[in-house]
């Protein structure tokens, strides 16, 4: 089910009109309720893998609460009597035990993951590298059908299990809560990945209505549906025609196509997230947001904490921080420091672990090769500029015109266009021929397309270009006043009436200037797929 | 904020959505002025003072072929043609079963030529067909059998999310009739003075299957039964069109149908009876044979209302003075379209008076 | 100030010379530490102490300021 389906937006109003009305206590029911329908809707099978999840976890994580109880029980009895040693040697042999719960319930559910989304993939692979040693390589290819939102429910599961197993807070008792986690719909269709401590709060209160809530809410709900419907879907068939045949759109043609896949996959990710989060809001149930501005990101670094944040700080907490100080690493560590100076040797294993951190992105991304070198180019360019730090630094310093807004606005653009030529993997799918087409856009110049009317040939029309570019222009401004807050609370704070007419307005952008209906296709979000 | 003023603000946002919302989707619906008027046949059919002794339904071998206004002149028969382009035989009983809900005609006439269709066919002709209706379980019903694979039930409770994105194709005539069209037609005849002979016509393809769609069988059946209930004498018809092809093999199949159940079939493609009404295909159609024009709807109806009067002892109604006046008026405007397209003939050649670019 | 407080003030202010480290706050929360400091941070606090920082340490709390680290470092050598 998507976003812009009729029956996930009549399903929603009839949610919120219920979830209001009924006692507090048992609103979390209904959502959860709702998230089995919602999931249910696209197959009843569907269910299972959520099942699986929920109930692994729980299982795993109420067992390791309850041996750290006893680990904590026994400490105390032994205060006085065990030695350092033996306390400590005590404490290192109940964690173990608790890790490998933890390790189980990694293996279950990331196994679950593998199977279902790099099966194929890893099979295929396999096949040729066994052509390559003059094999048959005829294994069978398993195919299933990839559960919607199964990345995203599964990464924010296990970011709960390993918080449980650091005893960051204790586990779920009650399992339809953890389902009810595990499962709630806004966030499986494009994310955010969200942790238990901050969703879970809101999630099982059942908060009231409260008007002012309700209405930032509401807005937020249209504003992600006009970047999606108005900007997105209508930007949407430029795209494919451009990706669709890369002999006839090299050159200029493929800036275009940056700039355009560019604009289409933020207002359509954003968007998505800005349904979630709004319907979190009406629902009195605060989500972590995925994205500040990203655009007006200075450098690749910043890029990656301000888009897609989510996903960014899992791998963060959970992949890159336990790999830096994992035990091999700390001895490559070492070791490197004595041989290879203290200059590199104190960053090597840094870059180690981001060179594997951006592999799995990659791979998160989608099970095929293009993810993958996706994600390794963006770990090279992150590695090359932070080499190139001090650099900069002097630059800065000796020049003080670098340091001016003029000066910010080129980093930002820079920024933009470098993120959109590594896009470039995303949208031809295709490692050889997305270099290639990179190349062209230095050895082609044919810039005559901007100013011969080739891009009225591109499935837009002279209206849709009108609608996109304020569109754009809309979406940039409000980015520009977002820098000092809420948008909507300044609208808010200037009249009542004001909000109210935006509202109206944003209620009446999208059913009339959206690209949806009879002639549009109903593009699925890029993410949920994910 | 006070509680009532939440309130206030609340359903002040709700009825100015409606309100802005209702007003869009009037702005942004076709209004089937220009060009294409067909699209104002089934909305128009509410206007007709329900007061109607024959009823037809059917795709455009109906609203084009038969002037009921010849049928009032002539016999006094007071008839409405709820026809509309290519209507499916299942939007012709709905049409029926919403007429119904209004008004009790003797007689109901069915134009048989959409028994080859048994599936939904095309969203424009669809729109046609429906969007006019007003509300009812008839218009849900038409709309669920007649949706095409793209089309979303809910875009026919709320036209805006079909049609919003015309408002890049607004023009003079969407303000102009804002609050509502003009009438084009004469009891839901479509009138036509123009002359071009049928000729060439081809004869169909032969066919791998003769067989009408269950369907199609079906809504007939519910068709028969609706009358049989109301007490409606059900005329099954073929119009003299000779394009779309009218195969033998069909043919046969109405013929026996009808006799099972006793019900008249007439179908004016039977050379006998083109001699009778005096169609003349060379001068009766403005489009090669597809449609009648005015001469031929005359000719055609001067039979069937003599028909009719006769088989089902209708009345003369004329002597009714409210039922004249509305006549009257039909008359009066049908007289003077006749004369202004005959005048744009001559003037430019075409009966809507649209100036040629000179060559 | 003692001892430890003295040596990761050291340690820091050899990531980022331009940054006062005795008196900064929110080192993490506003980015002047980036995860690759983090990384490097840690294995050089490992190394000078002697202990074992885990993923589990890596938080916010601990790394906002240099007396938070110096009490995380205390603590983990004290077991």
């Amino acid at each position: 089910m998507l976003f812009t389906d009729s029956v996930f937006i009549i399903g929603l109003c009839v949610l919120a009109a219920v979830y209001f009305v009924i006692p507090k206590k048992t609103r979390w029911g209904l959502l959860l309720l709702a998230s089995c329908a919602f999931y249910a809707y696209s197959g009843w099978t569907n269910l299972l893998y959520i099942l699986t999840t929920a109930a692994s976890t729980f299982g795993v994580t109420l067992a390791m609460d309850r041996m750290a109880a006893k680990r904590k029980e026994t400490l105390t009895a032994h205060k006085a009597d065990w030695s350092k040693d033996e306390k400590k040697a005590y404490k290192e042999a109940a964690n173990k035990k608790r890790f490998r719960l933890l390790v189980l319930c990694l293996f279950i559910n990331f196994g679950m993951l593998a199977v279902i989304k790099y099966g194929a993939f890893t099979v295929k692979n396999l096949n040729s590298l066994i052509g390559v040693f003059g094999g048959e390589g005829s294994i069978p290819v398993p195919e299933f059908l990839l559960p919607m939102g199964i990345s995203f429910f599964i990464f924010q599961t296990m970011g709960y299990a390993i918080d449980v197993y650091r005893e960051k807070y204790a586990a779920e008792r009650n399992f339809a809560k953890l389902t009810l986690f595990v499962s709630f719909f806004p966030q499986l269709i494009q994310g955010p990945i969200s942790r238990f401590d901050e969703l879970s709060k809101g999630l099982f209160a059942g908060s009231g209505f409260e008007a002012r809530r309700v209405l930032f809410g509401v807005q937020r709900i249209l504003w992600g549906y006009m970047k999606k419907m108005v900007i997105a879907d209508r930007m949407l068939p430029a795209v494919k025609v451009l990706i669709s045949d890369p002999e006839q759109y090299r050159g200029m043609y493929a800036l275009v196509g940056i700039l355009f896949y560019g604009l289409q996959l933020y207002a359509d990710f954003t968007g998505g997230i800005d349904i979630t989060i709004g319907i979190g809001q009406v629902l009195g149930i605060p989500i972590a947001e995925n994205f500040n501005r990203p655009f007006f990101s200075k450098n690749i670094t910043e890029y990656w904490r301000r888009w897609h944040i989510t996903l960014g700080t899992w791998f963060k907490d959970y992949l890159f921080y336990p790999v830096s100080v994992c035990k091999p690493m700390i001895n490559f560590s070492k070791w490197s420091r004595q041989k290879l100076g203290k200059n590199i040797g104190k960053y090597a294993p840094v870059y180690v672990s981001t060179v594997a951190v951006w592999f799995v992105t990659g791979l998160w991304h989608g099970a095929a090769w293009n993810f993958i070198v996706w994600g390794l180019m963006n770990a090279v360019v992150i590695l090359v500029s932070e080499r190139c730090t001090p650099l900069y630094q002097k630059f800065h310093k000796k020049f003080a015109w670098s340091n001016t807004h003029a000066y910010d606005g080129f980093q930002a653009l820079r920024t933009f266009l470098l993120m959109g030529c590594l896009r470039m993997f995303d949208c031809y799918r295709d490692v050889p021929l997305t270099f290639k087409m990179f190349g062209t856009m230095f050895t082609d110049w044919n810039v005559g397309i901007f100013f011969d009317g080739s891009l009225m040939n591109l499935s837009l029309t002279a209206s849709d270009y009108a609608v996109l570019l304020t569109g754009t222009a809309v979406l940039f401004i409000a980015s520009l006043l977002g820098r000092k807050g809420s948008v909507r609370k300044q609208i808010l704070d200037r009249s009542p009436l004001l909000s109210c007419a935006v509202t109206v307005a944003l209620l009446l952008i999208v059913v009339i200037f959206g690209a949806y209906g009879i002639g549009y296709d109903a593009s699925q979000f890029i993410y949920n797929q994910f | 904020m006070t509680k009532g003023k939440i309130l206030l603000c609340g359903t002040g946002m709700a009825a100015a959505s409606v309100l802005l919302l209702a007003a869009a989707q009037r702005l942004l619906m076709p209004k089937y002025m220009g060009d294409v008027v067909e699209g104002n046949l089934v909305a128009d059919y509410y206007d007709s003072g329900y007061d109607h002794d024959v009823l037809f339904v059917g795709d455009c071998e109906c609203y084009e072929n038969f002037s009921p206004v010849t049928m009032w002149q002539e016999y006094g028969i007071s008839s409405y043609i709820r026809g509309s382009a290519q209507q499916l035989i299942w939007q012709s009983y709905y049409l029926l079963e919403d007429a119904l809900r209004y008004e009790k005609p003797d007689v109901a006439v069915f134009n048989v030529l959409s028994m080859k269709y048994g599936e939904p066919q095309n969203e424009n002709y669809n729109r046609m067909s429906i969007d006019g209706m007003r509300w009812s379980q008839s218009k849900s019903d038409n709309i669920k059998a007649s949706m095409t694979e793209d089309e979303s039930y809910l875009s026919y409770v709320f036209p805006i999310l079909r049609f919003h994105s015309r408002w890049n194709d607004l023009c003079a005539d969407d303000f102009t009739y804002f609050f509502g069209a003009e009438p084009n037609f004469f009891s839901g005849y479509f009138l036509r003075a123009d002359v071009k002979p049928a000729e060439n016509v081809p004869t169909g393809r032969p066919l791998t299957d003769y067989a009408f769609a269950d369907t199609c069988w079906e809504y007939l059946d519910k068709m028969r039964t609706l009358c049989d209930e109301t007490g409606i004498k059900l005329v099954l018809i073929k119009a003299p069109s000779v394009y779309p092809y009218w195969y033998p093999q069909w043919n046969k199949q109405i013929e026996e149908y009808a006799e099972k159940y006793a019900l008249p079939y007439i179908n004016f493609l039977d050379e006998d009876l083109m001699a009778e009404t005096g169609v003349d295909l060379s001068s009766d159609t403005y489009d090669g044979g597809l449609h009648m024009n005015v001469y031929g709807a005359e000719k055609l109806s001067h039979w069937f209302g003599a028909y009719l009067s006769r088989t089902f002892s209708l009345g003369d109604r004329r002597d009714e003075p409210q039922l004249s006046a509305h006549w009257r008026e039909i008359t009066e405007r049908y007289y003077a379209e006749i004369a202004r397209q005959k005048d744009n003939l001559e003037k430019y050649g075409n009966v809507k008076g649209e100036q040629k670019p000179e060559e | 100030m003692n001892e430890t407080l003295e040596k990761v003030i050291e340690i820091l202010t050899d990531l980022h010379e331009d940054v006062d480290f005795a008196t900064a706050e929110k080192l993490w929360d506003s980015h002047i530490l980036d995860s690759f400091d983090v990384v490097t941070l840690v294995a050089e606090l490992n190394n000078e102490f002697d202990i074992v920082i885990g993923a589990d340490k890596m938080t916010p709390e601990n790394f906002n300021s240099a007396q938070a680290l110096a009490a995380l470092v205390e603590e983990l050598s004290e077991i």
